[in-house]
């Protein structure tokens, strides 16, 4: 059995604490560009127009059954063919938030289904068109509603943002990688790198239950 | 789209989805035995073993799942564990899964309303007794909804051993789209069987719950 000598970390941290810097740089742009991808779907999951319910149904059908390692493989192997060269970290971007757009779809669906029709009546009657209505009332409050499901969705980004390391993307588990490929100490890079997640995530948490607690709707 | 490729490589996108079904179903066999042990260490009273499990379910939960393969797989031989992928897989799918588990099976089993447990005891019934005859029975009906939950987010999960070379469905995409240079063919490929595999095992999940859940 091999010593385990953790000092190798310390004297690389500088490697895997700019990866964590592309780690936080992916999660929080793909975080909020989700819930305007989010924002999107829900509406027109719920569209009186029933192809386009349908085809957005069907969309989300596909995109949540299938894996994010899958859908990153798409996007980083088919964008390049239709004439998109993009880099590897907004390949990663725009996986991530097609991904957990999907996700936050639904949960924001039933969240505006969930709004009582109390409110829509009111803002009609008020002169609101249907697009104000939504964009000023129900939304606001579909998303207060939701919030602690769309909070644990940005938990589970964090987390699976580790896979865009396998596109190359130079974020916390490449850069583990990239320090392993120099010393050859696998485990202590994996071990400190997971050590390191575990502290944003805790970060990330505390966030959210201090955002919770102030949107949440006081009955 | 060239459909006479899809035709051709479906043989191998097929052996990798049996791939692909064996490890999620011993990952998810690993995952509820470690859960229901670390469920009511969790729920104990008794410090030393509420603690470890705590700190169990913290971790794994905390940390992606990715790097829990990571480490078991390439940093297993610098503690002396060498594992070949597939061995490596399951072990860190089940150990990860277990955690998201644990919390399953304690929140069903706190669901379940204090009274029953207090009839049960003041009945004369032990602890034990209380929770295998009353509480249990009740919380398995509860559980099966998240622990299927689980389950799905596990078959999806199964991609990630494809990074430490488990020759399963992702892994397969990954390398007929290198061979072929035809993605969209590929993702359509393996989603249909993803698709397939995880609809199947929502509606059995559905089936069950239908069967043993039932309002209060």
């Amino acid at each position: 059995m091999q010593g385990l000598e953790f000092s190798v970390v310390f004297e690389n941290m500088n490697i895997l604490l700019q990866g964590m810097f592309w780690t936080v740089v992916l999660c929080s742009s793909a975080s909020l560009l989700s819930i305007v991808v989010a924002v999107v779907l829900a509406m027109t999951g719920i569209s009186k127009l029933k192809p386009v319910r349908s085809a957005t149904l069907f969309f989300l059908w596909v995109f949540r059954g299938t894996p994010l390692l899958l859908q990153l493989f798409l996007f980083y192997f088919g964008l390049p063919q239709v004439g998109l060269y993009l880099s590897p970290i907004i390949t990663g971007i725009i996986g991530l938030t097609l991904h957990f757009g999907v996700y936050n779809a639904d949960v924001l669906r039933a969240g505006i289904l969930g709004v009582e029709t109390g409110q829509h009546e009111a803002s009609r009657s008020l002169g609101l068109s249907y697009f104000q209505t939504m964009r000023k009332v129900i939304i606001p409050q579909a998303l207060r509603n939701v919030s602690p499901a769309v909070g644990n969705n940005l938990i589970a980004l964090l987390k699976e943002s580790s896979l865009v390391s396998i596109i190359t993307v130079p974020e916390l588990t490449l850069s583990a990688q990239r320090a392993i490929s120099e010393t050859f100490r696998p485990f202590e890079f994996y071990f400190a790198a997971g050590a390191l997640y575990y502290v944003v995530n805790w970060g990330l948490e505390f966030i959210l239950q201090r955002v919770e607690a102030r949107t949440a709707l006081t009955r | 789209m060239d459909y006479e490729l899809i035709l051709r490589v479906t043989p191998f996108f097929a052996k990798a989805a049996w791939t692909t079904v064996v490890v999620s179903f011993l990952s998810f066999a690993l995952g509820l035995s470690i859960a229901f042990p670390a469920a009511f260490c969790r729920l104990s009273q008794n410090r030393f073993l509420q603690i470890p499990s705590r700190v169990y379910v913290s971790v794994f939960r905390g940390t992606p799942c990715l790097i829990q393969l990571f480490v078991i797989y390439f940093g297993g031989p610098q503690i002396g564990i060498q594992l070949e992928p597939f061995m490596a897989g399951v072990l860190g799918l089940g150990i990860n899964i277990g955690s998201y588990m644990t919390e399953s099976i304690r929140g069903a089993i706190l669901a379940v309303s204090r009274g029953q447990t207090e009839a049960s005891r003041s009945l004369g019934l032990s602890k034990f007794q209380a929770m295998r005859k009353v509480v249990l029975p009740q919380a398995a009906g509860l559980m099966i909804s998240p622990l299927g939950v689980n389950t799905i987010a596990l078959i999806k999960g199964s991609s990630l051993v494809s990074a430490i070379s488990v020759l399963e469905l992702a892994y397969t995409a990954h390398r007929f789209t290198n061979s072929t240079y035809r993605p969209f063919e590929m993702f359509i490929l393996a989603s249909t069987f993803y698709l397939v595999i995880i609809t199947l095992t929502s509606k059995a999940i559905r089936n069950l719950n239908g069967r043993f859940a039932y309002e209060k």
